[in-house]
């Protein structure tokens, strides 16, 4: 027995401790960026303490949908074909309407086969975290170009993409979505500040987090290895989170901040860093990243907030119970039904 | 005073009583439908056994479409080659649907067409239609519709329809719009007057009051198929619209804004939801079925082909979910609003590497409506897709029917352990065949307790759902999933036997029923005597195989090119599949006895 005593594992409002919130060991190559994100996840999780059970991970193919097993193993997850996963989240997400849903994809998921899913998931509006782990390549088949990668971008032999990039996050706003970011794997803080903003949030949250590769895209000629991504990145905004259960009043303190208080009742602050816009103003916000791309930077912050938009739920109509497990009385009908059908078809 | 213009006598021949068949030929999107519609229902009112086929044009306005209205004594329902009643209101077809008829048949036609100069065989009705439009409604823009009762009038006055129920029927059809009404019963009323006054009288096909369908409902599979499903308790329907199989999520939408909603919120107990795609909506089914609601689709076949990736992943990872089928021609987009039985094989086996889905095969409405409802129950039992494999000949045809049975009883919702039942289980693992029939206990996400969870994937897996490449999981897994698709025979319906146990055999299953019943009587009728096997169900059940090791020679009906039923009983069957002889019909209409006995006796011969 050693006199100094251990000190006690911090734990969250419900008990869990940070531990209770990671997953399997990654598998993926070290140093990986979306390790870093895993990370952040885990820790947003713990700090917005999710419960374990009533939260849903999904995600397709490819090497971003493999970190669901590394987060949240006392989770259900579900890792399903490629470029679907959006699907299979608005399937799960209209069986059971309390389940808080994240789905983690990637640019070669998300971007190329999975583009129309990701478009009418985001028109439908269907509550989920929706991050896409962007590498500009696709990993898991060895280091081709994803439809993200930028011009002028080479491959480690040399092969140089020569066409415009799909910017996830322009279309996610041209598309209407309620909460678009960016941010970048190295950039830990910002992150887990906008994931925790994000599951405070009630519709679909698109978060593109810049990742590089670094066994297929992390050369000098790659516009996404960690140094061109260091130089490039222009964080637009310092931001602050006040959870929900923080009742007391925090400072804002001084200079051009804007808040945007959350569905849950948590509160995000924006501080703008260099150029202020509002972010509740989507034009802008598509406008100053079209801007920002032309200089070769990328931002990275909250890109577009937007609260109150009606979610899949709100177009379905339907009870605020989960489908799944509602009772047979409610769902089948009498014979006294049957029987004024029959009437009708006489 | 009446007065005769033409003076045909009674036709020739034998009197036909309430077995006849009547073809309309219109031009698609005129409003003929409704028009056929009530010449059907006014013979099925007056209690005669009769069937409707539409054959219509992939188009919404303006290509030709036809009509057959079918009446039997013995309530044969199969189509029927050979026209008695031919009503000629498309200028476009008329020279070839008088071509094609029979001699004797009788002709109702739209005078200026001058049909009867083409043969001298047929009995000609010409009816100056633009005249007695005119007369009935003075709206232009309402004749076009309008013209089409009339010929109902004048085909009800020749074929002696009761006119009280022709005006029943209309009622009935156009359901309370009484201007419509009024308009429609006017425009019956003068066509029957005009026939009366002027049509040629004719004795050989009449309709005459019976009672065989009394308390018998008229239906489309397609509506069966959604009332199956609404008392099923689908929660989560995800669709994209495809002909054949629209109708059958339109119908459920209708149902379940009656029937679905809670009494005092006014908010829908289910969700319906038009996707961008057929995968996407395979996707939704499968994503719900994981999270434990019942859910499912309808489409047609190029739909299946889109969804066989999530079919996949469905049977693979074991995510329950009802797939209807309504089947089209193919392959290809192929002929949308023509029916075939051309999706066996795709339906069964679903999705790349070795996949056996299980399969229900209706064959008539009630079949429909009850193979829907347990569909859900076979999903959620087995954990695997469902397929309710139906055809445009049954789901969007107008079929009589008995009214359906309750399906009484309660949901099986299968193997799925809650929060309790999880803290009594010691080592739990997804993938764990513990009662040894291959269906393991699954969880939901959502289930409280801190136990359960676990990561479903379509990769290789082990009993615990961890990603697994160990040949030895892979080949457990498997051969696991084998062993519970057979488990599924002491659960699907079991197939129908009817004979004397005779040597010869036929096997069908679907809407080949209907031809194969009345084949069996043409062919007693000639002392041939055959027993017969309506399969019901894949997995195939131990009567199956009993049935074509009782017989020397099988013969298998289907409407496909392949013989897609055969090669799957000689998949499961291989030793006794020599016995099998083919009898197909697959030139895109539906298949009629003719060719089931034509087929069988050219073997014969």
């Amino acid at each position: 027995m050693t006199a100094t005593a251990t000190a006690p594992v911090p734990t969250n409002k419900i008990g869990l401790t940070k531990q209770d919130y990671v997953g399997a060991k990654s598998t993926l190559c070290p140093g990986c960026g979306h390790d870093a994100i895993t990370s952040q996840i885990i820790q947003a999780a713990w700090e917005m303490n999710l419960e374990p059970h009533r939260v849903a991970k999904l995600s397709g193919i490819g090497c971003s949908s493999k970190t669901p097993t590394y987060f949240l193993s006392q989770s259900w997850g579900f890792n399903s074909v490629h470029g679907r996963a959006a699907a299979v989240c608005t399937g799960a997400a209209l069986a059971n309407r309390t389940l808080l849903n994240i789905l983690i994809s990637g640019d070669g998921d998300s971007m190329s086969i999975g583009m129309g899913q990701l478009v009418h998931m985001i028109r439908r509006n269907v509550p989920v975290v929706y991050i896409i782990e962007d590498n500009g390549v696709y990993g898991l088949t060895k280091g081709q170009f994803s439809a993200t990668a930028d011009m002028g971008s080479t491959l480690k032999h040399g092969d140089v993409n020569e066409m415009a990039p799909l910017d996830p996050c322009t279309l996610a706003m041209e598309l209407g979505c309620g909460f678009v970011a960016r941010s970048f794997s190295g950039n830990p803080k910002q992150l887990a500040t906008i994931l925790k903003a994000a599951l405070a949030f009630d519709g679909t949250a698109i978060i593109d987090v810049i990742s590089p590769c670094v066994t297929f895209n992390n050369h000098d000629g790659s516009t996404r290895s960690y140094k061109n991504a260091k130089d490039r990145e222009m964080p637009l905004q310092e931001l602050g989170f006040i959870p929900y259960y923080d009742a007391e009043e925090v400072e804002i303190g001084d200079g051009e901040a804007r808040e945007v208080t959350l569905p849950d009742g948590s509160r995000l602050t924006v501080r703008a860093i260099d150029k202020d816009f509002d972010p509740t103003d989507r034009f802008a916000a598509m406008k100053a990243v079209h801007e920002a791309h032309a200089k070769g930077e990328f931002l990275t912050g909250i890109l577009h907030i937007k609260t109150g938009k009606p979610v899949l739920h709100d177009y379905t109509h339907t009870v605020p119970e989960a489908l799944a497990t509602i009772p047979q009385a409610k769902v089948k009908p009498g014979p006294e039904v049957l029987a004024a059908c029959m009437k009708e078809l006489m | 005073m009446l007065t005769q213009t033409t003076s045909i006598e009674a036709i020739d021949g034998e009197t036909l009583i309430n077995d006849f068949s009547i073809e309309v030929a219109t031009v698609n999107g005129s409003g003929s439908q409704t028009a056929n519609i009530v010449l059907m229902r006014t013979i099925f009112q007056m209690g005669v056994p009769v069937t409707g086929k539409n054959l219509f044009p992939s188009n919404i306005a303006g290509l030709p479409t036809w009509f057959q209205i079918r009446a039997n004594h013995k309530g044969y329902k199969a189509r029927k080659a050979g026209i008695d009643l031919m009503i000629c209101m498309n200028p476009e077809t008329a020279k070839e649907d008088v071509a094609k008829v029979k001699p004797g048949t009788l002709v109702i036609y739209d005078e200026p067409l001058k049909l009867n100069a083409l043969r001298a065989d047929l009995h000609f009705c010409p009816v100056p239609f633009q005249k007695l439009v005119t007369a009935a409604c003075p709206e232009p823009k309402l004749q076009k519709l309008v013209k089409n009762m009339i010929y109902v009038g004048v085909a009800a006055q020749m074929i002696g329809l009761d006119m009280t129920e022709v005006k029943a029927a209309i009622a009935k059809q156009l359901d309370g719009k009484q201007k419509a009404i009024d308009l429609n019963q006017g425009a019956v009323q003068a066509g029957y007057d005009w026939a009366q006054a002027e049509a040629p009288r004719q004795n050989r096909l009449r309709i005459v009051r019976d009672a065989q369908t009394e308390g018998q409902i008229i239906i489309d599979g397609n509506t069966a198929c959604a009332l199956g499903a609404l008392f099923a308790g689908v929660t989560v329907v995800a669709w994209y619209p495809i002909t054949p199989s629209s109708s059958v999520v339109e119908n459920l939408i209708d149902y379940a804004k009656l029937y679905r909603r809670d009494p005092e919120t006014g908010r829908m107990n289910i969700a319906i939801v038009q996707m961008e795609d057929e995968i996407a909506s395979a996707g939704v089914v499968v994503g719900a079925g994981w999270a434990g609601a019942r859910a499912m689709t309808a489409t047609s076949g190029p739909g299946i082909s889109l969804m066989s990736e999530f079919l996949g992943l469905a049977y693979f990872s074991e995510c329950p979910g009802v797939f209807i089928d309504v089947t089209r021609m193919g392959p290809s987009t192929g002929l949308p609003t023509r029916t075939s039985q051309g999706d066996v094989e795709l339906c069964a086996k679903a999705s790349h590497g070795d996949t056996l889905h299980l399969c229900l095969y209706p064959g008539n409405m009630e079949e429909c409506f009850q193979f829907t409802y347990q569909s859900f129950d076979l999903a959620e039992r087995f954990q695997t897709p469902v397929f309710v494999v139906s055809d445009l000949d049954l789901g969007m045809q107008n079929w009589a029917s008995a009214p359906f049975a309750y399906p009484e009883g309660s949901f099986d919702r299968g193997k799925v352990l809650g929060e309790d039942e999880l803290k009594a289980v010691k080592d739990w693992g997804r993938y764990k065949d513990v009662d040894g029939d291959g269906i393991c206990q699954r969880t939901l996400p959502g289930t409280p307790g801190g136990k359960g969870a676990y990561f479903n994937r379509g990769t290789g897996h082990n009993e615990k759902a961890l990603y697994s490449e160990r040949p030895e999981d892979f080949l457990a897994t498997v051969d696991r999933l084998k062993k519970k698709f057979l488990s599924a025979r002491a659960f699907v319906p079991r197939p129908i036997y009817s004979g004397t146990g005779v040597d010869r055999g036929i096997l069908a299953y679907g809407s080949s029923d209907v031809a194969v019943v009345e084949a069996r009587d043409l062919l007693l009728e000639a002392s041939k005597t055959t027993d017969y096997l309506r399969v019901r169900a894949l997995p195939f059940t131990d009567e199956v195989e009993a049935f074509l090791q009782d017989h020397a020679v099988v013969y298998v009906v289907e409407q496909n090119r392949d013989a897609q039923m055969t090669n799957l009983l000689r998949e499961f069957y291989p030793e006794l599949s020599t016995r099998i002889r083919k009898v197909l019909h697959y030139d895109s209409t539906a298949i009629t006895a003719e060719t089931v006995v034509d087929q069988i006796n050219a073997y014969e011969r």
